[in-house]
Formats: structure tokens, sequence, C-alpha cells
């Protein structure tokens, strides 16, 4: 019997279509199976442009002596990596970029977490809740010129933060937060972080409206006090959110270019050097583009540990 | 048709125009109907349309550029302007990304201290073979960048920098005439800086992200007692004149007459530490005296010469900075940009611009209108004519970044992290290792 059905379905397979059949058999399924293509294409073609072409260009910039500046430019391995990790600037610039990214996210994290609770609270009329998250949440609205203008301003010799502080009588002498090289680095932190935590803020405080009541009150029943509740209840439920916001918050920060440079410019001397404006001082000061394109490839590098990291964890989360 | 056949077809229509129109913007594509390398397309009567960026427009009263350039389009039907303007430091990096990229303004404001990269790179013309091409007189031109013999970039207009004092603050502060050398400077700077408050004598921007106060207002002391910081060309930063100098500002920095902040202070800092009436002197372009003006109306500043070294009697050398003009290498409308050119240093054009720019003129018969009637900028025209303009920055390789090292070490040497001699020590290996 089985052999039967067997020859039977051969049989059926190795009757010969007629011409006409064929054809239009198989121009549904090939246009069934580029229709996809054809939705995709423009983004493909977008995303091809716009990202595959200029990293690859990059890449191999880093590889070559002299783009860009010269018509003539070669190959020369990677020379350009050995000149770039062993300058001691470079190296500053990590240096600075670490310390500036880990207070800035733990911070940003810190701060965020504790308004996004207060916020939460419902010891606050709604009234007052909507005031203060304008408040908290104004730093978000403001551009990076305006943030890096409003606090020169402030911290200027002769701006405001020296004039409160005098009048209050905790200097002597005028500080100069961003020009001296003692505090240009804290200085820089701090505006980012103030003008970074309320990203976190929000986040937060929408993650923590979705944590079911229940569970508190499963905890109280249990006798946890309010302690035990945030470490055993808050933080576990807003980890996803955290870890993710975390981890897109250190690629942002490491990257950050316009607020160094608009208040800064990576000095006095090197002491707010970050990798972004080493690297734009080699392309755009000294023209060394192939130096730059090396910085930025191990910039790019440090930022896809990062990012793969990110990925499996989210994928693990799934 | 089936209905989604129907919207197969149109999303497969939609998805090939978008390919084509990207492909197109790819290809890029010139305004003009000239074909690529026509020499002069208006001449055979196509409409062409030159780009021209620069920096100046945002700097201008407003339509004062766009005024001249439908004068230009006026006597030239064929020709049309389009001007591409942003900030100056915005125009630098247009210019080298759009050099990069082979699309390049056809004429491009530039800077001196740009034009030797230019050159390296290949991507601003030559504009002496321009100039024979057009059979163009070149001697009505009061100067020219050249880099081995060729003409690249012409400055329209120049800004000279001298020094500004406000009458008042040294009055109240017991001086009765502006210093005229490093030891009169010093001792005004004291005494205003005596008066006490937020009042310094002078001010200082050092900033690293602009760095130009390395020219303007250091190496300005140099060159105004006659010194150089080149020699044969190439670095001379470890001579006596500019240790010298170094010398001297440590000097002022050490006795704190010097206004707060300086590290990160910028050109437009220094502007309104003077205009708020907290500093004695500046160093400052002319190109600020309206500003100044208008923004404090009661201020009662003068300008003088720099300093000089005590009992130097030789001519002056005053800082100064153009507004240069240069034509893409990548141009197909060289002829036209330079047409442009020629009209922006004709004359009565050149005259009209340094006027309301208040500059003086690239053409060397060209009379600003201010001249005559504000006193202030007649004395700074005596004070020019006096001496020399002075830039040893212009056509010098990647001029910034020399500032820009010169200035990190020269903040090390004020910090007291190294002393002079070390500071200049590196600024002289790291300049020589550019040349």
């Amino acid at each position: 019997m089985a052999t039967a059905t067997s020859d039977v379905t051969q049989a059926v397979h190795r009757v010969p279509p007629a011409p006409g059949k064929a054809a239009a058999g198989r121009t549904p399924r090939r246009r069934k199976n580029l229709t996809p293509w054809a939705f995709l294409s423009p983004t493909v073609l977008l995303m091809l442009v716009l990202m595959l072409v200029p990293i690859v260009m990059v890449i191999v910039y880093s590889l070559k002596n002299n783009v860009i500046m010269t018509r003539k430019s070669e190959i020369i391995g990677l020379g350009n990596y050995g000149e770039i990790l062993t300058d001691p600037i470079f190296l500053k610039a990590l240096m600075n970029t670490v310390i500036f990214t880990v207070t800035s996210v733990v911070a940003h994290l810190v701060l965020g977490l504790t308004f996004a609770m207060m916020l939460n609270s419902p010891l606050l009329s709604n009234a007052t809740r909507a005031v203060f998250r304008v408040i908290y949440f104004l730093p978000w609205l403001f551009t990076v010129a305006v943030i890096a203008v409003l606090w020169r301003l402030i911290l200027s010799p002769n701006g405001v933060l020296n004039y409160i502080l005098q009048q209050w009588g905790l200097i002597s002498e005028k500080v100069e937060w961003l020009s001296s090289p003692s505090t240009a680095l804290i200085a820089v932190t701090f505006i980012n972080i103030w003008a970074g935590y309320p990203f976190y803020m929000v986040s937060l405080l929408a993650g923590l409206q979705g944590i079911p009541r229940d569970l508190y009150e499963a905890a109280r029943v249990d006798g946890a006090t309010a302690r035990q509740q945030f470490f055993n209840v808050t933080i576990p439920q807003l980890r996803p959110i955290i870890i993710s916001m975390a981890m897109l918050d250190v690629i942002w920060t490491s990257q950050q270019f316009a607020l160094i440079w608009m208040t800064t410019g990576g000095g006095p001397g090197t002491s707010t050097e970050m990798l972004s404006t080493y690297t734009y001082k080699l392309a755009f000061s000294e023209y060394e583009f192939s130096l730059a394109s090396t910085s930025a490839v191990i910039v790019f590098l440090l930022s896809m540990v990062l990012a793969f990291w990110y990925a499996r964890h989210q994928k693990a989360r799934d | 048709m089936s209905k989604g056949a129907r919207m197969r077809r149109s999303v497969s229509v939609i998805s090939a125009a978008v390919l084509a129109l990207g492909l197109a913007a790819c290809g890029g594509g010139s305004d003009s109907a000239a074909p690529a390398g026509s020499g002069s397309a208006a001449a055979s009567g196509d409409q062409v349309t030159l780009e021209f960026a620069q920096w100046w427009e945002p700097e201008l009263p407003a339509n004062a550029l766009r005024g001249m350039m439908d004068e230009f389009e006026k006597q030239n039907p064929n020709i049309k302007v389009k001007l591409i303007s942003g900030p100056y430091s915005s125009t630098k990096e247009q210019v080298i990304a759009g050099a990069a990229a082979g699309t390049m303004s056809d004429v491009v404001g530039l800077d001196g201290a740009w034009v030797a990269d230019f050159v390296k790179q290949g991507s601003i013309a030559d504009l002496s073979k321009l100039m024979a091409d057009a059979g163009y007189d070149d001697s009505q031109l009061a100067s020219q960048v050249q880099l081995e013999g060729s003409t690249y970039m012409i400055p329209v207009v120049n800004f000279v920098y001298p020094m500004f004092t406000n009458t008042d603050l040294l009055t109240k502060a017991g001086v009765s005439t502006a210093p005229t050398t490093r030891t009169e400077f010093a001792d005004a700077a004291a005494k205003v800086s005596a008066l006490g408050g937020d009042t310094k004598g002078w001010v200082l921007p050092l900033s690293l992200e602009a760095p130009n106060g390395v020219q303007n207002d250091v190496m300005s002391w140099v060159w105004a007692s006659g010194g150089s910081m080149l020699k044969d060309g190439k670095p001379a930063v470890t001579d006596a004149d500019v240790t010298g100098a170094v010398d001297y500002v440590k000097s002022l920095w050490d006795a704190k007459v010097i206004a707060p902040g300086s590290f990160t202070m910028k050109e437009q800092d220094k502007v309104e530490e003077f205009t708020n009436g907290r500093v004695g002197m500046m160093i400052d372009s002319l190109a600020h005296v309206n500003q100044i003006r208008e923004k404090n109306p009661n201020l009662n500043f003068d300008i003088s010469a720099i300093p000089a070294t005590d009992g130097y009697s030789g001519k002056r050398g005053i800082p100064y900075a153009s507004w240069g003009i240069g034509v893409a290498e990548n141009s197909e409308h060289k002829a036209e940009a330079f047409k442009l050119v020629q009209f922006l240093m004709s004359k009565d054009v050149n005259s009209q611009l340094s006027s309301v720019a208040k500059a003086f003129p690239g053409n060397k018969e060209s009379v600003p209108d201010y001249v005559q009637s504000d006193a202030l900028m007649k004395k700074a025209f005596d004070i020019y004519q006096s001496g020399y303009p002075a830039n040893e920055f212009v056509g010098l390789p990647a001029a910034e970044d020399l500032m820009r090292t010169f200035d990190t070490e020269l903040q090390a040497v004020l910090s007291g992290d190294e002393s002079t001699t070390d500071g200049l020590q590196k600024v002289q290996q790291a300049w020589s290792e550019k040349f």
C-alpha cells in the first residue's frame, strides 16, 4: 500500500505541467517573495547609505594615512591604532570620560529615582505633584546650547553661585569653577547630572506607577518595613527599566560632546578632555582625519561592547 | 485588478519613486544648466547659480550683503548668487567637509589661518591663474595670501586689533593717558585692579574652544614690539621675543590684574567684560566698536596702539584678521566665481562693504565712509597706517592647532605647573612637527 502511494505520488510529480501554467504558478510566488523586499527597500537603502557606508568609510580611514587632506593616502594597517592608544592625552581623555560617565549615570539614577518616588508619594496632593513635576522636568526641556550658556553664567567668577557663596560666608575668594583645573571636571559633571536626571525621573515614575499595589500590601502583611519594601519590591520591579536606562545613559554620556565643548573646550589644559573632544580636535583642529577616525572607531568599539551587552540583556528578558 | 493587487502595485510604484529620488539626491546636481567643466556658462547665455558660503552675513547689518549680491546679479543677469551663511566656526567645518566631499560652495569666505590646509587638501583654486585668465589688475589689492608664489586668498576687508581703554576707569584709577609701554600698561592695570570690587586691569581670553586669544591677545605683544614667533619661516617660540611676552603676561597674571576666568573665556566674553565696565583695558577687533556702543552707550572708551617694550621706537605690528575670499577647486563655474570676487574687490563695493563692516578695505583705492565721520575709527585708521599689519599665523599649516597647543602650554605656565622655558620648548617641539 505504501509502495503504491509512493509510486502514485512520483507519477504525479513526473507529469510535466502545461507551459502556460508553469509561468503562472511561479510568478505569484516570486511576487509574493519580493513584496516584503519592496516594502523594506527604502529603509534598507537608507540604512546602507546613512549608517553602513559611513561606518565602513571611517573604519577604512582609520587604516590609512592622510585621508581627506591629501589626494593620495595609503593603507598603513594598525599604525594609527598604536599611535592613538599610546598617546597620553588619549589615555587622559579616556580616564576623564570614564569618571564623567560613571559619576553622571550613578547620580542620574539616584536623583531620578529619588524625585520619581517623591512624585509618586500619596502624601502629595495632585496640584503639588503637578507643580513639582514641571519643576523637576524643566532641565530636560533645555537644549545643550542653552544649558551651556546658562551654567557658564552661573559658574562664572562673577556669577550667581560665587555671589551666593560669598554672601553666606562659605568662600572668601571667587572660585573659577570652569576655569580651574581642580574644579573643571567636577563642574561639567555636575552640569551633565543636572541636565540628565529628568529622563530617569520620568521613566522611573512610569515604572513606579505600574507596580501592582498588591505586592506592597502582601509585603506589609508579611511585616516588611518601608526599607524592605523598597529593596525587595520596588527595586526588583524597576530593575528592567533601570538596567535599560543605565545602559543607554552610559552610551549617551560617554559620547557627550556639545556640553563639554561649549563650557570648557576640554580645558583648562586637558582637565576636561573627553574622547569626543579629543576626536573633534584631531579632525577639525589638527586635520588628522585618519587619527580622528581611529579614535572614533575605538569609541565605536567600546560602545558596541555596551550595546551588545544591552541587547543580550534585553533578549534574555524577553 | 483586485484591491490587494492595486495596493501592492501602488506600494511598488512608491518604493521605486523613493529609490529614484534617493539616487538622484546622492548623485547631486547643480542649479545651473551648464555642463561640467565649462569655462563660462554665463557667457553662453545659460543661467548659473553660484553658492557663496561665508560667516559675514550674520555679522553685517540686515540685508547688507544680500543687497550687494542683488547689485551683482543686476550687473550679471546670467549669474545668481545663493548666500550660505553661518557662524564662523561652523562655516569652517562646512568648508572642510565640503572640500572632502567635493561639494564645497563655488565661492567661500576664508580665514588666513585655514588657507595652508586647504591648499594642501587641494580644495581651493589658484587665484593667480583666475586673475590672469580674467585679465585682472591685482595692483589695486592691498594684500594677497600666497603659498609657493600663487595666490589662494584675497583679504576682502581687514579688522585690526588695537588696545581699547575704558577712559573713565583709567581716570578714576589716576591714569591720565593710555599706556604706550609694557611698564606703563602693567602700572595702569595694577591701579585699575586696585579700585576693588570686580574691576580688573586687563582681560585675557584663553578658551581652548576658540584659541584665537593666543593670536590676538598674546602674540600681539610680540608683534607690537617688532618681534616675531618665526625665523626663516620656521617656529622660533623659544627666542627672546616670545619668551619676553610670555614672561610679561605671566607677571600680569601673578600680579592678579587679569580678569578671572581666563582659561575658559572666549572673545565674546572679553567684549562683555569690557562693555560692562569691569576691565580697564583689552586688545580687541574694531569690528566690536558698534556692538560696544549699542550695548553700553554711556561707556567712555578710547583706542590706541598696543604698548611696546620700553624704549622701542620702531614700527609697531598690529594684529589683524581678514574676511578673505577664495574659489573652490571643485567649482564648475570658476570664471563666474571670480567675477563675484572681482565685484567685491572693486573700489566702490569694497568701500561700501568696509563701511558697513567697520573694517579696513582690501582695495587700496577704497575709502570707507566712517573715516570722515567717526573720530574713533579715524584714529584706528591712523594707528593702522603708522604701523604694519602683523599676523604670522596666516598661511601656517594647522594654524588653529598651533594656537591651541600654545594655549594649552600657556595655561600650564600661568597655573605655575611649568616654567616659561619648559612650556615654550614643548610648543617649539609640537610646532616643529607640524611644519
